[in-house]
C-alpha cells in the first residue's frame, strides 16, 4: 500500500499507523539518513533529535496543506523551505532556551533539519494534496515512526559504546563488561543500521 | 551438491579432486607450523585463543546458514575455519578469548554471512573484523607481550620509538613479540611456499606485495630523516604481519583480483599502503588497512585489467 493520498482513500487511522511501521521514513522509506548516523550515539540525543523533527513534521505540515490552493505549483519546493525553516529556527531558538544541555549536543543537527528528506518528501507527498487533519496525522505518525527508529539505533549503539542507556549505567552489574568503541563512532552507526534494517526486511519477507 | 544436475558425458573422465574443502584443509595445515610456534612460544594458553577463533567462526556459519534456511554442510566446509584462525592469528598472545570469539563472529556475521556467504564477502572477513576490534578494544589488541605473558613491544613500534630491535635472525625465526601468527617469517614461508606449489594461491601477490614494500622502505626516509637509499628493507620485509597477510590474506579468492595483471596490482597497491603507514602514518602498522583498502578496488582493477577477447575491435564497446 504505497500510494499516497488522492489515488486511493485511507482511513485516517491507517494514515497515522503507516509512518510507524509500512512506511517507516528510517526503516522502509530510507529518508532522514543523515541525522539517523549522526546523532544516535546516545538513546537521549536520539530522543531529543526525533522530537525536534517530530514537532517541525507536525507544524510545517499542518501549515502546507493550508497554504495548498495559494502556492505556486512553479515554485511550490521554496515556499516549503521557507515554511519548514521557520519552524526549525523556532525549534532552534526553544530549544535553546529550555534544554540548552540538548541543544549543545545536538549542534549544528538541529539547524540542517531545515534539509530533512522526511520533512520536505511529506510535504511534497502528502501535505500539499491532503486536508489538514489527515496532514496533522500524516506528520504525527511518520514523526513518532523517525523517532522511535532513532531511539532503537541509539539505543542499540549507547548499550553496546557506552554500557549505558539513557545515561543509566544499565550494565552496572556486569563487571567486566568492556565497551564496544566502534559503537560510538561513525562506522557503529552504519553498521547497527545496516542490520536493523536487513533484519526487518527479513521479518517481513518471511511474513509475506 | 548440484553436481547431480549435470549432464555427463560418456567416460573416460578425470577428476581433478579439486574442491573447497581440499584447498580449505591445505590453507589450515600451511598454517599449521606458524599456529603451533605461537603455542610453544607463548603457552598452552593460545591454543584456547585458537579453538576460540575456529569454534566462533563455524557455529556462527552454521547458525545463520540455518537462520537462512540453507544447507550448513558449508560451515564445515572449512572456509569459517580458515577465517577463524587468521582472526586468532592477528590478535595478540595477551587477548582474552572473548576478544578472538566476538572478532570470529563478526568475521563471519557482518565480514562474510551479510553478504550472501561464501563467495561473495567484499572484504577479507578476518581481516574486517580485526579493523573492528582494533577501533572497538584498541588497548586490548596493541597490548603486546613476550614469553609468559609479559608486556613487550613489537619491533615495529620499538623501530618506530627508536629503540633496539631483535637481530634479523631472530626476526626470521620468529623470537619477537607480535601477533600469534606473524612471528616465524621461517615457518610462514613453509606454509605460503607450499600453497603456491600446489597452485591454491598466486606468487604474483605476495612477490608483489612484499617487493614493493621492501624497495620503498628501502628508497624512502623514514619520518624526521632526509637520507634516501637508506632504509632497512630486510628489516621491514621481516617485521610485522607482512608475510602472513602478503602470503595467506591479500592472496584470498573472493576478494583479490583474477587476472594475472591485476595480482600485481593488487600486490604493488598494498604494498605502497603497507610502506608509507609504517613510514608516515599514526600506526606502527599497516598491513591490515592496505589490504582491505585493495580489497575495496579489487573489482575496479579487475575491470580495467581483463585483457581483449581475440577478434574484438579496438575502440568497439
Amino acid at each position: 500500500m504505497a500510494l499516497y493520498g488522492g489515488q486511493r482513500k485511507m482511513n485516517d487511522l491507517r494514515v497515522f499507523w503507516r509512518g510507524i511501521f509500512d512506511e517507516n521514513p528510517t526503516f522502509r522509506l530510507l529518508l532522514g539518513m543523515c541525522p539517523t548516523l549522526a546523532v544516535s550515539i546516545a538513546a537521549g540525543q536520539g530522543l531529543g533529535m526525533g522530537l525536534a523533527a517530530t514537532a517541525v513534521l507536525v507544524a510545517s505540515n499542518i501549515l502546507i496543506s493550508l497554504l495548498r490552493s495559494v502556492i505556486p505549483d512553479k515554485i511550490r519546493i521554496p515556499c516549503f523551505i521557507v515554511v519548514i525553516a521557520t519552524f526549525v529556527t523556532m525549534v532552534d531558538l526553544i530549544m535553546a532556551a529550555f534544554v540548552p544541555g540538548l541543544h549543545e549536543v545536538l549542534g549544528i543537527f538541529i539547524p540542517l533539519i531545515v534539509v530533512n528528506c522526511i520533512i520536505l518528501q511529506r510535504a511534497e507527498a502528502f501535505a500539499s494534496k491532503n486536508g489538514v487533519w489527515r496532514s496533522t496525522l500524516d506528520g504525527l505518525g511518520m514523526g513518532v515512526g523517525f523517532t522511535l527508529a532513532l531511539v532503537l539505533v541509539s539505543a542499540i549503539r549507547e548499550i553496546l559504546g557506552s554500557g549505558t542507556l539513557f545515561g543509566l549505567e544499565i550494565l552496572g552489574f556486569w563487571q567486566s563488561f568492556e565497551p564496544m568503541g566502534i559503537m560510538v563512532s561513525p562506522p557503529g552507526a552504519f553498521i547497527v543500521l545496516g542490520l536493523l534494517i536487513g533484519l526487518i526486511n527479513f521479518l517481513s519477507l518471511r511474513k509475506a | 551438491m548440484e553436481i547431480k544436475k549435470l549432464l555427463v558425458s560418456s567416460s573416460p573422465h578425470v577428476h581433478s579432486q579439486n574442491s573447497v574443502r581440499r584447498a580449505m584443509l591445505w590453507v589450515l595445515a600451511a598454517l599449521a607450523p606458524a599456529s603451533l610456534f605461537a603455542v610453544y612460544y607463548y603457552g598452552a594458553y593460545v591454543l584456547l585463543l585458537l579453538v576460540a577463533g575456529i569454534a566462533s567462526a563455524v557455529l556462527c556459519e552454521a547458525l545463520i546458514l540455518k537462520l537462512r534456511h540453507k544447507p550448513i554442510s558449508p560451515a564445515f566446509d572449512g572456509s569459517a575455519a580458515v577465517t577463524g584462525l587468521l582472526l586468532a592469528l592477528n590478535v595478540p598472545a595477551g587477548a582474552p578469548w572473548w576478544l578472538v570469539a566476538i572478532g570470529a563472529v563478526l568475521a563471519i556475521g557482518i565480514g562474510k554471512q551479510v553478504f550472501g556467504g561464501i563467495g561473495h564477502n567484499p572484504f577479507n572477513p578476518a581481516l574486517a573484523a580485526r579493523a573492528i576490534l582494533v577501533v572497538s578494544w584498541p588497548a586490548r589488541m596493541t597490548s603486546w607481550v613476550g614469553p609468559g605473558l609479559v608486556s613487550a613491544a613489537t619491533p615495529l613500534a620499538a623501530y618506530r620509538a627508536g629503540n633496539a630491535v631483535p637481530s634479523h635472525f631472530d626476526l626470521f625465526l620468529g623470537f619477537r613479540p607480535g601477533s600469534l601468527g606473524e612471528m616465524s617469517v621461517f615457518l610462514l614461508l613453509v606454509g605460503g611456499l607450499l600453497l603456491i606449489n600446489l597452485k591454491i594461491i598466486d606468487w604474483k601477490i605476495p612477490a608483489s606485495f612484499i617487493g614493493t614494500v621492501a624497495l620503498l622502505t628501502w628508497i624512502l626516509p623514514r619520518e624526521g630523516q632526509t637520507a634516501f637509499f637508506a632504509g632497512d628493507p630486510i628489516f621491514h620485509v621481516l617485521s610485522g604481519g607482512l608475510i602472513l597477510g602478503a602470503f595467506f590474506m591479500a592472496t584470498d579468492w573472493t576478494t583479490s583480483p583474477i587476472t594475472k595483471r591485476g595480482r600485481i596490482v593488487m600486490g604493488v597497491g598494498a604494498g605502497i599502503i603497507t610502506a608509507i603507514i609504517r613510514l608516515y602514518g599514526g600506526l606502527p602498522e599497516g598491513v591490515t588497512f592496505a589490504i582491505l583498502i585493495m580489497n575495496a578496488c579489487t573489482p575496479l582493477i579487475d575491470r580495467y585489467t581483463l585483457g581483449k577477447s581475440f577478434g574484438s575491435v579496438r575502440g568497439a564497446a
